[in-house]
């Protein structure tokens, strides 16, 4: 239960957080992807499920406030977040590769899934320029970012389990 | 055995694949339902509405006040400047505006005379804050913070600084979202105000960073657009009132099919530095099909 609303406040003060925090520390006019570093975090610290249920919440609403129609970003992240807890077996929170390893790519693929689908389909073929110029960037950026929230993000997660550690041993 | 099954005295859990199987099959509904209508979108926007939207306003406006402390500090002198300019603008101005009340009381007769009703400036208008932009960096849209409890629907006009800024796509009841003019997926009909020759106006991602629009499909047979020429929003455009100042061409250039031209504009509204905008609250009067036959 204080997972479920810890987690909670975690999508939603990131959602904010990217909305209007980073929008005016934008460069050159590029955000960074904040629900991405959430989905897949907890896609490889707690596994497959969470990963995905997460995922989901988070494209549900950047959907409903920014989709033209609802479920395309709720599925773009909760198939990346579903394919990060398949990392979980070989996560250790002390090691810091593998996790931004998988948040480089889970936003680099992210990136490529969102030219193919609504700008390729378009007939918008300078994949180079949108490749240069928004996808690279926002990978960047949310890298830096993610070496800043993620550490925080494990030291919660951290906590929680610990919690959770405590109450199951006392019901035995 | 099928890992579904649930074992005495066990908690019932669903396998992720399960899940995972449930919820794009749920998405993918939720894709065809929505693209055509919004019957998830009502109820969505509203509670999101007051889940979200508080925090946006709250963070908006700290943010919006450290702004200005720092800029009144920093302008304090170029304020001076600005005031004397200002000062013999207003002079200059006074002495037009006699002029053109002049001209107005004339074209009011004219204009009862010929039965025409005021066809702008007249326009019901609502002001509102923007409280957040886009998640992402693919398309330009942005929340603003009144939505159907201050009479905001979707389709209304938004403007700032005397420019078309975007139209409403989506509306909950304290937020809406406007979907700017620069939009990648932006397109709307324009005429120029000079000549009244019609043409397309879409957004383009490649050239947002340089503050650009492109327009296209410009028949000018008597080749009398020129750069600079004003570009308002068309009578014949569905969604837009007529007559809101687009912007200006930048360039122009013929088609290589040698009929229509194409180019670029400079919007009228400085997209970047977006604080407050004007919602016009009147619609563009729509034909029923039903009714018109």
């Amino acid at each position: 239960m204080l997972r479920k609303g810890i987690v909670t406040i975690f999508i939603l003060v990131c959602f904010v957080l990217q909305c209007s925090v980073f929008g005016s520390l934008a460069f050159g006019g590029i955000i960074p992807n904040l629900m991405i570093i959430l989905t897949s975090s907890f896609g490889f610290m707690r596994g497959e499920k969470e990963g995905l249920l997460i995922g989901f919440f988070c494209g549900l609403l950047i959907d409903v406030f920014f989709g033209s129609f609802l479920g395309f970003y709720a599925m773009l992240l909760m198939y990346i977040g579903y394919l990060n807890g398949k990392f979980c077996r070989i996560f250790y929170p002390e090691d810091i590769k593998l996790p931004i390893a998988l948040i480089i790519t889970s936003d680099l693929s992210q990136g490529i899934l969102c030219y193919v689908l609504l700008f390729m389909l378009r007939s918008r073929f300078q994949f180079g320029y949108y490749l240069t110029h928004v996808i690279l960037p926002e990978v960047l950026y949310t890298t830096v970012v993610t070496i800043f929230l993620y550490p925080f993000v494990l030291k919660v997660n951290g906590k929680l389990e610990a919690y959770e550690k405590r109450r199951a041993q006392k019901f035995v | 055995m099928s890992p579904v099954i649930k074992k005495r005295g066990e908690r019932f859990t669903l396998p992720s694949k399960y899940l995972l199987l449930i919820l794009t099959i749920l998405c993918t509904l939720m894709m065809l339902v929505t693209f055509g209508t919004d019957v998830f979108n009502r109820p969505l926007n509203v509670v999101v509405g007051y889940v979200i939207v508080p925090f946006q306003q709250g963070i908006g406006r700290v943010g919006e006040w450290l702004c200005d402390r720092s800029d009144e500090l920093g302008q304090i002198r170029d304020l001076l400047e600005e005031n004397a300019s200002l000062k013999a603008q207003v002079a200059a101005l006074t002495e037009e505006n006699t002029l053109l009340q002049q001209d107005k009381y004339e074209l009011n007769e004219l204009r009862e005379l010929l039965d025409l009703s005021e066809q702008y400036g007249a326009y019901n208008k609502v002001g509102a804050r923007i409280i957040g932009r886009d998640a992402g960096n693919w398309y330009s849209s942005f929340l603003i913070d009144k939505g159907t409890e201050d009479g905001l629907e979707t389709d209304m006009n938004v403007i700032a600084g005397g420019g078309l800024v975007g139209r409403i796509t989506s509306v909950g009841p304290n937020w809406s979202r406007v979907t700017s003019i620069i939009s990648d997926s932006s397109n709307l009909s324009g005429m120029t105000l000079a000549t009244g020759d019609k043409l397309i106006v879409s957004g383009d991602l490649k050239l947002m960073s340089e503050g650009c629009i492109t327009f296209r499909q410009l028949v000018d047979s008597q080749n009398m657009v020129a750069e600079g020429d004003k570009i308002v929003t068309s009578d014949i455009s569905e969604k837009f009132l007529p007559n809101i100042l687009v912007g200006y061409i930048k360039s122009i250039n013929r088609d290589s099919n040698n009929l229509t031209k194409s180019g670029q504009i400079t919007p009228a509204v400085d997209f970047e530095h977006l604080s407050v905008v004007l919602v016009i609250t009147d619609r563009k009067q729509v034909v029923d099909e039903s009714t018109s036959h």
